[in-house]
């Protein structure tokens, strides 16, 4: 059996631990830079703020329904997040963090366990211990155990907020209740197609035949139709590399020199080339991007992306930097005001099977800079060293104004109880 | 580890201090030098980890700072830096972070039928009644308290 272990409303739990006034009223998190709306308490939804919901649009919104509005504060998150996944360790040796606020957990041999009471015994422990509440929903495939996690956390008061899979006939009923557009795995586009042929849940979408549905949706959609029949295909996935890794960000104001947009490359390459070489991988492919605010009609628009290629697998911020300010160059255009700007690295492969070219190659003597580099800014912390095309000073600073305190990680910000 | 008293006084008790919390390599140094081995080679293992001695459940520990006066009988004094685990259950007469309707204090909590009574430790502050009628959610028991001279 698997459960899926889910937060309610993570970075909005987050906050209302160490805010206890914020229980019951609306609250809001704004992604980096404090552009859009990313998380929200249950008041929050229901005052109909969409997910993704640009702060300035919502501004007024915010001031007459009283939400309270923060900055994403990472540190916290971060903090909360990792002792929840380490309460959950303790429940079952087999655990996939799958993000922030969500785990899977694997249970081998508790064939003796009463798993609705044991699932109690987690929600009681890490909602207790750390202010957080979850959902938790257990059943024999991992896809499952997600249709579980979400009647768990829709009908909480019927369930405690943990939810078994255990019977056909309990399996029938729980595909039947879930549209078809909710299931995970299922994409907008497959959702449509299977929707314009009468399958409007994922009852409907188990009774199609493999031979459809893996000439349709490919062996991943099989797998996954498999895995809402109770068949286990999935196992838990330990920390694997990424595939790509990107670095973007919206910029606090709007730019339209070429040397503003190319430092601010110049950043997103280095940080992605540093979090290539943490995870012992070299990239074939970089992608730069830049585009102007959607939202300013009145403006001119404009967007557009490169992929270069680069002559060899390489992981030096120089050598990479080399061909994102090539792609900078073909992209940018005069006359815009700039909003957004990103870079991805693509085409991963492991140091060790990096691919050798006949009459290039990355530059050798840039490896051991590279890990001096490394070396240096972790052990200063930040970003100390940079080169010189990077920024130096504090103009791009993350616009945080709604920032909370770091309550667990900054002793100066810890809370203040008035006796 | 247990705490191993070395000297005790009608009024203090004397522990021996740990200074490394990482540090696991023994201390070694008797094999080098002829003659008598030190008698207290035998007590190298005598010391205190002040983080696991005061820090019992890592992932439920949480540390605050206090404004205020009313435990000052408690030895709980202004500024002090509290630890707080939230994972313990509240029981008589231990001392407890309290949101009550909406805001956070620290008091002494004795549990009644039908009510909780929030008391303070300090003549000055008169106990707190707490009904069904008000919100209280006992957010952590104390454990320690911190002070810097």
């Amino acid at each position: 059996m698997f459960a899926l272990v889910d937060c309610n409303n993570f970075y909005a739990s987050c906050q209302r631990v160490f805010e206890p006034h914020l229980i019951g009223k609306p609250v809001a998190i704004l992604s980096n830079n404090d552009g859009c709306v990313i998380a929200r308490s249950n008041e929050a939804k229901a005052l109909g703020i969409p997910m993704g919901a640009p702060a300035f649009e919502y501004k007024k919104l915010f001031e007459e329904n009283n939400v309270f509005v923060y900055s994403s504060n990472y540190a916290l998150y971060g903090d909360m997040s990792s002792r929840v996944m380490n309460i959950l360790s303790s429940f079952s040796p087999d655990i996939e963090v799958y993000s922030i606020d969500e785990a899977f957990l694997k249970f081998q041999g508790f064939e003796r366990f009463d798993l609705g009471e044991y699932g109690l015994k987690i929600q009681r422990t890490v909602t207790k211990g750390t202010g957080i509440p979850i959902s938790v929903g257990f059943a024999p495939t991992k896809a499952l155990a997600k249709v579980a996690n979400k009647i768990a956390k829709k009908f909480p008061e019927r369930t405690k907020s943990v939810y078994v899979i255990d019977t056909e006939e309990k399996r029938i009923k729980a595909l039947k209740w879930t549209n078809i557009e909710d299931v995970w795995g299922i994409g907008r586009k497959h959702a449509k197609r299977l929707q314009s042929i009468k399958v409007a849940n994922a009852y409907q979408f188990t009774q199609l035949t493999d031979e459809w549905v893996r000439k349709e949706m490919s062996v991943v959609g099989l797998r996954l139709k498999h895995e809402l029949q109770g068949i286990p295909t999935l196992d838990l996935e330990i920390a694997k590399d990424k595939k790509m890794i990107a670095t973007t960000r919206s910029f606090d104001k709007m730019h339209t020199k070429i040397e503003d947009i190319s430092e601010r490359v110049a950043t997103f390459t280095a940080s992605c080339a540093e979090k290539l070489r943490r995870q012992n991988s070299h990239c074939n492919m970089i992608m730069v991007f830049v585009h102007t605010n959607g939202f300013r009609k009145d403006q001119p628009q404009y967007s557009r992306n490169i992929v270069i290629k680069t002559d060899f697998p390489t992981n030096s911020t120089i050598e990479l930097n080399h061909y994102a300010q090539i792609g900078l160059q073909q992209i940018f255009r005069e006359g815009y005001h700039y909003k957004k700007a990103g870079v991805i690295v693509m085409g991963l492969t492991p140091n060790n099977q990096t691919q050798l070219s006949l009459f290039s190659s990355s530059n050798p003597k840039h490896q051991p800079l590279m890990s001096v580099v490394d070396k240096l800014n972790k052990s200063i912390g930040q970003t100390k060293v940079r080169f010189a095309s990077q920024s130096v000073g504090r103009q791009w600073k993350m616009k945080q104004e709604k920032l909370s305190p770091c309550y667990t990680t900054k002793i100066k910000d810890l809370i203040q109880i008035q006796l | 580890m247990k705490l191993i008293s070395t000297h005790i006084t009608p009024t203090l008790e004397f522990y021996t201090p740990d200074f490394s919390t990482e540090v696991e390599l023994p201390y070694i140094d008797a094999g080098l030098r002829a003659g008598f081995p030190s008698p207290a080679d035998d007590f190298i293992e005598i010391s205190i980890d002040i983080n696991k001695e005061y820090i019992k459940n890592r992932d439920t520990t949480f540390f605050a700072k206090v404004k205020g006066n009313s435990m000052v009988n408690a030895g709980i004094f202004d500024g002090d830096l509290l630890i707080i685990d939230k994972s313990l259950e509240p029981q008589n007469d231990k001392i407890a972070v309290c949101q009550i309707d909406g805001s956070f204090t620290v008091k002494r909590i004795k549990i009644e039928k039908d009510l909780v009574w929030l008391i303070a430790e300090n003549e000055d502050f008169k106990p707190i009644k707490v009904t069904t009628e008000n919100d209280l959610i006992i957010w952590g028991i104390v454990t320690a308290s911190i002070k810097k001279f």
